[in-house]
């Protein structure tokens, strides 16, 4: 069509696309230097930690209880407390998290109320940590009489994740085809079996990246531990969960007075010795390093899990 | 077609179920409007129509799979024999229905488990977990839908594994295991290839000796193979019913022509 030929301005088009390449590779520029900031920083901070703190990583540092002389101090009771909260806290988180993102997905029926518990989930996930504190410190410490326990720690802990376990799960549950829902329905499967056969098991990679993204946060907050009063120096460890005499379990650890990880590491950058801020960057490189190592498990869980799911 | 051998009455005919008035909604759409159809037992009645009329509505109205969603309802009734139970009863559990009458959907829908749990699972549900009646019963259901010969080794591998047109076979298969008295296909073969589609079509031709088979397709040369009797449907209305050759070849409504001329010369 030579009539549309003449009225298109071929240079005037040149310029227009010469103009906005010019800006698709501005935005490219910037969102690169963007991500090298974050990518930097988070990199200078790990070295740095490396550099201060891999002189201090021995196995003393593990098996040693806190101590005034620097030399001598070790995060004994800062991981084993760790460890012990995120037992209770996984414990409490999963089973009310996944029952309630079950419940929220296949049976509750699509009314206000109904809207109104999700809008309140999703908001929850951004309550600061320090209010759930505050919470436990008048509900559990005081008001259920459990005090700085382990407990204490585990059941606050275990709330703040659930909002990140519920929506996790109802993400993983609706991810499961209706195809394969009608198929077992189809055959006679009750509500119940069927998420019990089919919902639950095919879900499960999802459920558990969630519960482990939600422990891999648990793991790093101080705000809400320190507000309920969790000790700072410890010289024990909690009772064993097992027993010589019959009946063998004892639950006497749930009760027992606590510190951790970053606890201990808040302790010690505070004090003005160099050599204990050494300390201090050990404990954050292991503290670190049981992160990444639990986001590690969860893509390694979700690859083996998924590989034979296929729809 | 069935044969040519002379058509017996069909007053005399004995019936599986029998759709009596039936409309359904989807909310406040009707979908089906005031169908009655009898389907008779142990014969294959084939649902035609163009998309959206209805056909997978109705067929899902037999197993009540509507139940599952909020907002759908029914009136009229589909009785199903012997027991001249109505199967839209509200005092008949849906679950109850479903273990009677089972469906193989348009897309092969395997859960993703074994072979064998695939096939086992209808079992499953009615509490059967002893394993040699399980063994049993999902060898005899696999040789029905035609697929031993082709898992028998390999039972425990994930049935996502399997080729469509076996996937489909399996799906069938697992329909089976429990023993139906009723089969309700949604168009059994629309993802398959040709060969895949003549197993499945050779596979309903044995099946009616023993289940009664209702379904859907939309493929006409289909509904002329496999079934005895055929029902046009248009725009949630059922517009002609009767034995198939007559409906093909000499339909007493123009609308139902037109269709199948259209689709089929
Ligand atoms: N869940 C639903 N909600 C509302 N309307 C629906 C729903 N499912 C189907 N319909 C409507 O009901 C009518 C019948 O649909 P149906 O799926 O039964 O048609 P069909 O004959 O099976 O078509 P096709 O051959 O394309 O599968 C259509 O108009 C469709 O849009
Ligand atoms: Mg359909």
């Amino acid at each position: 069509m030579p009539g549309a030929a003449a009225n298109f301005d071929l240079a005037a088009a040149r310029a227009t696309i010469a103009a906005q390449k010019k800006r698709d590779l501005a935005f490219a520029a910037l969102g690169l230097g963007a991500l090298s900031v974050c990518f930097a920083t988070f990199v200078a901070l790990f070295v740095d930690m490396v550099i201060d703190g891999s002189g201090r990583l021995s196995s003393d540092f593990f098996s040693n209880f806190a101590s005034r002389r620097p030399e001598q101090a070790g995060i004994l009771a800062a991981w084993v407390g760790t460890l012990v909260v995120m037992v209770v806290t996984a414990a409490v988180a999963v089973p009310v998290g996944v029952a309630s993102g079950i419940y929220l997905e296949e049976y509750a029926p699509r009314n206000k109320l109904t809207a109104l518990i999700e809008i309140n989930i999703n908001n929850l996930a951004g309550v600061p940590s320090i209010v759930y504190g505050l919470l436990a410190l008048g509900m559990f410490v005081h008001t259920f009489g459990l005090g700085a326990s382990v407990l204490t720690a585990g059941l606050t802990l275990g709330l703040l994740i659930l909002p990140i376990v519920i929506v996790s799960t109802r993400e993983a549950i609706r991810a499961v085809p209706g195809m394969i829902r009608e198929a077992a329905y189809a055959l006679g499967a009750t509500r119940w079996q069927m998420v019990r056969h089919h919902v639950l098991p095919y879900s499960m990679p999802g459920i558990l990246t969630g519960v482990i993204i939600g422990l891999s946060r648990a793991i790093g907050e101080t705000a809400p531990i320190v507000t309920i009063g969790a000790v700072t120096f410890i010289a024990f460890l909690p009772p064993a969960p097992v027993t010589a005499a019959a009946p063998f379990v004892s639950f006497e650890w749930l009760m027992s007075p606590f510190t951790a990880m970053p606890i201990q590491i808040f302790n010690w950058t505070s004090r003005p010795e160099t050599a204990f801020q050494q300390n201090a960057s050990a404990a954050a490189l292991v503290l670190v390093v049981m992160t990444l190592a639990m986001n590690a498990l969860a893509i390694w869980l979700r690859f083996r899990l998924r590989r034979n799911l296929k729809w | 077609m069935a044969s040519k051998a002379p058509k017996p009455d069909l007053a005399t005919l004995p019936k599986k179920a029998e759709a009596r008035a039936l409309n359904f909604f989807y909310g406040a759409k009707q979908a089906l409007k005031n169908i009655s159809l009898p389907v008779y037992d142990r014969r294959v009645t084939a649902l035609i129509g163009p998309s959206g009329c209805g056909k997978s509505t109705f067929l899902r109205c037999f197993n009540r799979m509507h139940d599952l969603y909020p907002g759908n309802r029914y009136e009229g009734e589909i009785r199903f024999f012997p027991d001249d139970l109505n199967l839209l009863g509200a005092d008949v559990d849906p679950i109850e229905v479903r273990m009677r009458l089972a469906m193989v959907f348009q897309k092969p829908n395997p859960f993703p488990k074994s072979i064998f749990e695939n096939v086992a699972y209808g079992l499953r549900v009615r509490g059967v977990n002893q394993r040699s009646v399980l063994v049993d019963k999902v060898e005899e259901a696999l040789k029905g839908a035609a697929l031993w010969n082709e898992v028998k080794d390999r039972l425990d591998e994930q049935a996502n594994n399997l080729s469509g047109g076996q996937q489909q076979r399996l799906c069938i298969a697992r329909a089976l295991a429990s023993e139906p008295e009723m089969l309700l296909f949604d168009e059994p073969t629309s993802a398959l290839d040709p060969i895949a589609t003549a197993s499945i079509e050779e596979l309903i031709h044995q099946l009616k000796d023993k289940v009664t088979i209702l379904i859907v397709t939309h493929n006409m040369q289909q509904a002329a193979r496999v079934s005895d009797f055929t029902a046009y449907m248009y725009l949630g209305d059922l517009i002609e019913f009767g034995w198939t050759d007559d409906v093909f070849f000499r339909p007493k409504n123009k609308q139902t022509e037109d269709y199948i001329t259209g689709r089929f010369g």
